[in-house]
């Protein structure tokens, strides 16, 4: 309650648009922000209490406060009724979120596809030094810094980096995942309105770390279409030598798109950090794409 | 023959220059006032050499302290860069700078500050709460405070010879990594750890064998106080969490230094390995640090408010669930690595349930204050201060327990202002209340209470402008560790109040050194006796100045605040028969094993193989001629303890 007076305040203060975590474009973003207010409320039933015990119990028993009706027993050290309640009551909340923890650790997995009758349109993410490349595949294009796609349409984020690990985040659309050389994770995310939104780097990657963000863009379907079909009159496309340039180290790079991709960039990028032994390089392709916890460890 | 070593090593730009000229200018100045006053000897011979606990305590002390106004200084750069560096003003440090500056200052503020104030603390109550004369092993604990000393020395000449890591202060790979990192920036980040943390290490063998067999006669583990309590649960975890440090960083060092592949992306290395086994180093370490600011909290509000302290069987019980579950949780510290659901919420709930034995033991504070006579000196502040910082970043600690949450809230600023809540609020705050607390018992005068009030303020108003305006960025959407950002996102205005925040902060500080200095000048007004407090614990019941053998004799406990039933009910003293007390000679080859480590260490960072050779061989043979020097006690005949004693009666009836 006191939680979302204070979110009201705060995003009257702040012009609502700029507080993105509490301002959310999208799905996941939506339902994680209410976990945020709920598990804030649930905090504050202690919280709340604690505080006014705390000066209530400072004010009234202070020693300049001492008359001849404060009781004062030195000797008074333990009453299992109260230990019951507040060993109890915490427990109580505890569990109360660790239920709400277990489900939505399910429901709001960043590999869990989003239920949707819109077909989900598929994006290949590489995190380079200090840029992203986001490859379409069904569209056979490729853009540097700039992730366009439908709004109310899936987006199935498979992520991977050929540089230090860092972290993807779209504050406004959902959680971040982390980008790891030689493996895949997954994001999916869904805009439920159009715009432009910030897309962050949010894991320490080197030197160009700070200026590496990228926009994501949610549009309709038709300018979806369009901003493909514009993208497809480039003649430069993404292919294993293009590909090597854009790795290079570079900072603060402008948005551009690819007119065409080299289906096997993506795949080169994860199976040449599973060498020297070819059977790992084989084992990659199919499971490698999987790859969890489980399977990395494996390796 | 200099390995990597060169004249490169000497170059830098300006503001590195300004520290390293600042560093300079202090080792002159000591070393020259050594000098002037002719105190060399009496500083070996007192101070260097000394293995009494009481002085390696005071030492780790004045060595974090410095550490402290390093780690500051970093702060303060870090927060006006970000002030600044906004749109087309790109501030006044490189990202590499930048970069290097946030790692040095993790690094500083938890190995050389927090574990420095900790281990200094334990050095100075432990032996003296359990009633004992010293620890189990004097001469390790020297060696251990060195080894501390060493990893300070390193640490500090990255800022003059080369540069310090820029890969965070956990360094993660592949980052961190010789293909990504190939300067010796991690290489200093290495090996001052791996130094230091061998002595966090031996230290904590040392205090864990001291509190289970030194105790005195009839202090069973229930009747020990609660901060004794809270030393053991935080040395286990010293004990199984600071291997993993090692065993981590000599796999890291050895990807680096010849080659091979532990944690690389590629040739079957695995970065997420690394991950995994420094926070199974680290989450502990957050309890290494907290568990004894807590035990702190627990001497300051039973004196203060002059009672009993409230449900110490639950105290109990909350320490050591608190010590077994700190092992449960660190996965928390990467749910966004794409482990599955069911692993990301066994660890979160874990993370949250860490929250009810910290919440009963708030509950247990406040019911120790309620229908007690509540003297609201400094200490107090502190703990209040504490209760209202740590509930509340306790609160964010639970929220960002859900990983659905933790995704939109990790590596952002609301992550940084978490844990600055729970170090700052919760381990340093802690600290201070103690050094207000204990100070008068080892000083023999109390602290100035005015500028204690002052620099309590400028502290608890610095943190709120630190650091709220950080919760709020990360909200925002900001993340940590950027050295520059768009004009458009409106942040700025908040980097400005936080890092005014950081300057406020800094005015506390300057309140604090302010106090100790005028508290020295006024001392002779302000001397106390040595129970100033009306203290319960044993470490009240001696002398002050206290002896080098803490008790003439060992005293024997029948209750929990053993010092306080004396009081209560005192016997009438028999007629003492004081006996010789045999206690340990100073020795030197602790600062020579740390100084050879220093040698290695330096040596294995530059490549200079033949030096870290001599630095290996020197101190493994310092070592040796040290375990076999059978003649390392010297005898305190009895007349001199009575002598001692007499003397100290006669000064304690004088401030009776």
């Amino acid at each position: 309650m006191l939680a979302i007076i204070a979110i009201v305040v705060m995003s009257l203060l702040f012009h609502g648009h700029t507080f993105a975590v509490l301002d959310p474009k999208g799905t996941i973003a939506e339902k994680q922000r209410n976990l945020i207010v709920f598990a804030t409320s649930l905090c504050l039933l202690i919280v709340v209490p604690v505080f006014a015990m705390t000066f209530g119990i400072v004010w009234k028993y202070r020693e300049s406060n001492i008359n001849a009706k404060t009781r004062y027993e030195p000797e008074w050290d333990h009453s299992t009724k109260a230990e019951i309640v507040w060993w109890g009551f915490p427990l109580l909340l505890i569990t109360i979120l660790g239920v709400v923890t277990w489900q939505s650790s399910r429901a709001l997995d960043p590999f869990r596809p989003i239920d949707s009758a819109t077909a989900p349109i598929t994006v290949k993410v590489v995190a380079l030094q200090w840029k992203w490349l986001f490859i379409y595949p069904d569209q056979n294009i490729a853009s540097v810094n700039l992730l366009q796609f439908p709004e109310n349409t899936p987006l199935n984020l498979e992520i991977t980096a050929d540089a230090p690990m860092n972290s993807l985040w779209i504050p406004q659309l959902g959680g971040q995942i982390y980008a790891m050389a030689g493996m895949e994770t997954q994001l999916h995310l869904m805009a439920t309105h159009k715009g432009d939104f910030r897309g962050s780097s949010a894991n320490l990657s080197g030197e160009g770390f700070a200026g590496m963000k990228f926009i994501a863009r949610a549009s309709s379907k038709a300018d979806f279409d369009s901003w493909v079909q514009k993208a497809k009159q480039s003649p430069t496309g993404l292919s294993q030598a293009e590909y090597t340039q854009l790795a290079k180290p570079s900072i603060n790079t402008a948005p551009f798109t690819y007119g065409w991709e080299d289906a096997s960039v993506y795949d080169t990028v994860i199976t040449k950090y599973m060498g020297p032994d070819p059977a790992h390089a084989a084992h990659a392709t199919d499971e490698g794409n999987q790859a969890s916890m489980e399977t990395s460890y494996a390796n | 023959m200099l390995g990597r070593l060169g004249l490169d090593a000497f170059k830098h730009g300006f503001v590195v220059m300004g520290g390293v000229a600042t560093m300079l200018a202090a080792i002159l100045v000591v070393v020259g006032a050594l000098f002037y006053f002719k105190r060399w000897k009496w500083l070996w011979n007192n101070w260097l050499t000394s293995l009494d606990p009481k002085k390696i305590g005071i030492m780790y002390i004045l060595v974090a302290t410095i550490m402290l106004l390093r780690g500051g200084a970093d702060a303060l750069m870090l927060r006006t860069q970000q002030a600044v560096s906004v749109g087309s003003n790109n501030g006044f440090l490189s990202a590499d700078h930048f970069q290097q500056i946030f790692s040095a200052h993790g690094t500083l503020m938890i190995f050389f500050v927090a574990m420095g104030f900790i281990f200094g603390l334990l050095n100075l109550i432990v032996p003296l709460q359990i009633g004992s004369r010293d620890v189990a092993f004097p001469f390790l604990n020297s060696l251990s405070f060195w080894l501390y000393a060493a990893g300070v020395a390193l640490v500090s000449l990255s800022l003059a010879v080369g540069e310090f890591s820029a890969a965070g202060w956990l360094a993660y790979p592949p980052l961190s990594g010789i293909a990504y990192s190939p300067g010796v920036g991690v290489d200093y980040w290495i090996w001052s750890l791996q130094i230091a943390g061998l002595g966090s290490l031996l230290s904590g063998v040392n205090f864990l064998v001291t509190i289970i067999k030194m105790r005195a006669p009839g202090m069973t583990l229930m009747k020990m106080p609660i901060f004794v309590w809270t030393a053991l649960g935080s040395m286990v975890l010293v004990i199984f969490a600071f291997p993993i440090l090692t065993a981590t960083l000599t796999m890291l060092s050895l990807d680096r230094t010849l080659g091979m592949h532990f944690f690389t992306s590629d040739f079957g290395g695995n970065p997420m390995m690394y991950i995994n086994l420094i926070w199974a180093w680290g989450h502990p370490e957050v309890y290494i640090l907290i568990l004894p600011a807590f035990g702190v909290f627990s001497e300051v509000v039973a004196t203060f408010s002059r009672k009993r302290l409230f449900g110490y069987k639950s105290m109990v019980y909350a320490i050591a669930a608190i010590t077994f579950l700190s092992f449960t949780v660190w996965l928390h510290h990467f749910f966004t690595m794409g482990a599955g659901a069911d692993v990301n919420a066994f660890f979160g709930i874990m993370t949250a349930v860490i929250a009810v034995p910290t919440g009963v033991k708030v509950f247990n504070w406040l019911f120790t204050m309620y229908r007690g006579r509540i003297r609201i000196t400094n200490s107090i502040r502190w703990f209040l201060g504490f209760v209202v910082t740590f509930t509340l970043g306790g609160v964010m600690g639970v929220l960002m327990s859900v990983p659905a949450i933790d995704f939109q809230a990790h590596n952002s600023l609301f992550l940084v202002a978490h844990f600055h809540t729970m170090i700052i609020g919760g381990v340093l705050f802690g600290y201070f209340a103690a050094f207000n607390y204990w100070f008068p018992k080892f000083a023999g005068f109390k602290l100035n209470e005015r500028l204690g009030r002052y620099s309590f303020w400028c502290w608890l108003v610095g943190f709120l402008l630190a650091f709220t305006p950080l919760y709020i960025l990360g909200i925002m959407g900001a993340t940590r560790r950027l050295n520059h950002y768009d004009a458009s996102l409106g942040w700025q205005w908040l980097f400005i109040v936080a890092a005014v925040g950081v300057v406020v902060i800094g005015l506390g500080v300057a309140f604090q050194l302010l106090q100790i200095g005028y508290s020295i000048f006024k001392r002779h007004e302000n001397r106390v006796g040595s129970d100033p407090w009306d203290g319960r614990t044993l470490e009240w019941a001696t002398p002050t100045p206290i002896p080098v053998y803490n008790f003439a004799i060992i005293p024997t406990v029948t209750e929990r605040d053993a010092f306080w039933e004396s009081k209560r009910s005192p016997v009438a003293p028999a007629k003492v028969r004081y006996e010789d007390i045999w206690m340990p000679k100073n020795s030197g080859a602790g600062i020579i094993i740390a100084g050879f480590a220093f040698v290695l260490g330096f040596a294995i960072i530059w490549h200079i193989w033949w030096l870290a050779v001599i630095g290996l061989i020197g101190a493994i043979t310092t070592g040796i001629i040290r375990t076999n020097n059978e003649d390392s006690e010297y005898l305190i005949p009895a007349a001199e303890v009575e002598r001692i004693e007499t003397e100290a009666r006669a000064k304690r009836e004088l401030y009776a």
